[in-house]
């Protein structure tokens, strides 16, 4: 089987355009690059089967039909992306209603740890100049 | 006797449609889930006594079989079925006592039982297929299923820790789908029987290729390092009878398709130490973190990732010895680490918290809670004699039984790992049931309905019976490893 290199290029498009854009902070942004990876994907799919003509009983010589097997699966696939984009697009309104942005925020507890880890580290390798401890010391207890 | 197989499919979904209609009736329900679930238990058991004579295999549709999607009930399958029908049920159970108890009697979530139904369909739909495809729509519902439930209520934090969960399933969903074409592409089928012939007659580099895509989809929703980071971002938000299930199952789905894949699609070659280098940094970099959490709950996440490590391990050692300790090891898992998430949800509403620091006392305030925490927890630090040692010492025994340099470096850091668990889980119990009070004062206990309290303790006691039935489950789970490594007992039920 020799499979069409335009819709090889087409996927690998779509694969990239999409991978850029899942990486994005923005929830729209990551719902298009979702979509565009699936697109990807089906094309894919699309492209394991030879080119032949629709596979429809009766309209054409069986021999000369396509495989019918990865347009169904295709069809399947459809669908889960058209729910999955449904729910991220729900996801991303109500992400907005909470927080007047899409922007997905990084993780409470895992903030908490990096702080912690800076703490130590600044208390570690560096040495406190005594002015400046006296400074802070002083600025603390005026606050 | 094949017509039971398409039942713990079937059921759930049907399930999930009527209380789907029964929305505003949430006694009725109630009354529909449990009994779904309790009917897939039964029918789960029923398909493992009957597949000890042989896989039962059902061509969906009644289409040709290597056209059409079948359904394949071997022993793996219908083991897995029937411990993921028992934890779904005692989790149902758990969460209805636990709506109960929140008064939530006039405002219930009514899309809970459908989605949870949905979830244990997809669930089973992925233990039973014979077909990648069909495989693939099995993840797609419970995942979709899961979002939903991550999700539930939708809180902020809720909303944040599901959007990281939803997109990397999506994204491991789109890397699964391209794996499946070029499987398609470069072998005509996708019936996992005629994938075993067509596969091993592709040339390497090609075999290598597809076998890295269906791995790394598996292995994000496996949750091994270094594809990992999601889970214990995404886990600890969701209500407590979620993550318990999610906990149980849906990670050992992902291990599930990585057993089938290396042993009945690729076997052998090198992907085999490649995965024995990621099984131990899984177990090793998992338990370091649980080390150093101090919530009950993202400590349990960590520990889970570790432990995925573990089943790992098993299968990288691709020997009948390995194999077996890993299936073992998986049932033991799934029990163990539901039970864990469901007390920690008893210990939330006792204490107000589950942060480390505002715990304490709990073993004099709650002495039946703090029994039902020390027994998994000790039984997943690998004590003798709970079944989380007996796995342990069978993948060890498997692993020097291997000798290779890997091996042992594996068993060393099994041992490192479940040493470290043990720590992690005595930290939990010191700060939180052993020492005198909090740090900070409680907030005031909600009160535990015996409808939480009653499935939490049977599943502690079906993992301390794990270890009776240790005997008869051991040879069983040889037994499987025997037939997933002979791969003619699959095909040929489903090519005679």
């Amino acid at each position: 089987m020799r499979p069409s290199i335009v819709l090889l290029i087409a996927v690998g498009v779509l694969f990239a355009a999409g991978t850029t854009l899942l990486l994005e902070r923005t929830l729209t942004r990551v719902l298009l690059g979702v979509m565009l990876l699936g697109n990807g994907a089906n094309l894919l799919v699309l492209a394991s089967a030879e080119p032949g003509a629709p596979p429809i009983v009766g309209t054409a010589d069986t021999a000369a039909m396509t495989d019918p097997l990865p347009q169904a699966m295709i069809l399947t696939a459809i669908v889960i992306t058209l729910g999955m984009t449904a729910f991220l697009l729900a996801v991303a309104y109500r992400s907005w209603r909470l927080s007047g942005h899409d922007e997905v925020q990084d993780d409470a507890e895992d903030r908490r740890v990096r702080e912690l880890a800076e703490r130590d580290e600044g208390s570690d390798a560096e040495e406190l100049d005594a002015d400046d401890l006296d400074a802070e010391t002083i600025e603390e207890v005026r606050r | 006797m094949t017509w039971l197989v398409p039942l713990p499919v079937m059921m759930p979904l049907l399930g999930a449609a009527a209380t789907l209609l029964m929305f505003r009736r949430p006694r009725v329900q109630r009354v529909i889930s449990v009994s779904v679930l309790t009917a897939t238990l039964a029918v789960s058991a029923l398909l493992l006594v009957l597949s000890a004579d042989g896989p039962l295999v059902v061509a969906v549709g009644g289409w040709p079989v290597p056209l059409g999607i079948v359904l394949v009930a071997d022993q793996l399958a219908t083991l897995m079925l029937v411990v993921s029908a028992a934890v779904t049920l005692c989790v149902l159970l758990y969460s209805i006592g636990q709506g109960g108890a929140d008064g939530d009697e006039e405002h219930p979530l009514s899309v809970f039982h459908p989605t949870y139904l949905i979830m244990t369909a997809g669930v089973t739909n992925a233990f039973l297929s014979g077909d990648l495809f069909n495989l693939y729509v099995g993840f797609e519902i419970l995942l979709a299923a899961s979002y939903v439930l991550i999700t539930l209520g939708g809180t902020e934090t809720r909303i944040r820790a599901g959007t990281t969960y939803v997109v990397v399933s999506l994204l491991s969903s789109v890397i699964f789908l391209s794996g499946i074409g070029l499987v398609y592409a470069s072998t005509g089928t996708l019936n996992m029987a005629q994938l075993v012939e067509r596969l091993d007659a592709l040339p390497d580099g090609t075999r290598m290729v597809l076998q890295g895509m269906l791995l790394l989809a598996f292995g994000i929703k496996a949750a091994i390092f270094p594809l990992s980071a999601w889970l214990p971002d995404s886990y600890p938000t969701a209500p407590a009878p979620v993550t318990a299930v999610f906990a149980g199952l849906l990670t050992k789905v992902g291990v599930y398709a990585i057993i089938r894949t290396e042993t009945l699609l690729f076997p052998g070659g090198r992907v085999s130490d490649l995965l024995m280098v990621a099984a131990l940094s899984t177990m090793l970099v998992g338990i370091l973190g649980a080390v150093a959490q101090s919530d009950i709950k993202r400590l349990l996440s960590f520990t889970l990732v570790s432990h995925i490590g573990y089943l790992l391990f098993g299968v990288g050692l691709a020997s009948r010895a390995g194999i077996a300790a890993a299936v073992f090891y998986t049932l033991h898992h799934i029990v163990v680490q539901t039970t864990l998430f469901l007390v920690t949800g008893l210990i939330e509403r006792r204490g107000g918290s589950t942060a480390l620091d505002r715990l304490g006392g709990l073993a004099r305030a709650a002495p039946v809670l703090a029994v039902l925490f020390f027994l998994p927890a000790l039984n997943l630090a690998g004590i003798p004699p709970f079944s989380g040692f007996l796995g342990k010492l069978g993948l060890i025994q498997a692993g020097v039984a291997d000798g290779g340099v890997l091996a042992w470096m594996l068993v060393a850091g099994s041992a490192i790992t479940s040493l470290l668990t043990l720590y992690a889980l005595a930290r939990v119990w010191n700060l939180a049931f052993w020492r005198g009070g909090a740090d900070s004062p409680p907030a005031a206990p909600l009160k535990s309905p015996r409808l939480m309290v009653t499935p939490t303790a049977a599943l502690v006691i079906a993992g301390a019976a794990l270890t009776l039935a240790a005997g008869p489950l051991y040879a069983l789970s040889d037994n499987v490893a025997g037939d997933l490594l002979a791969r003619t007992p699959y095909v040929e039920a489903v090519l005679p």
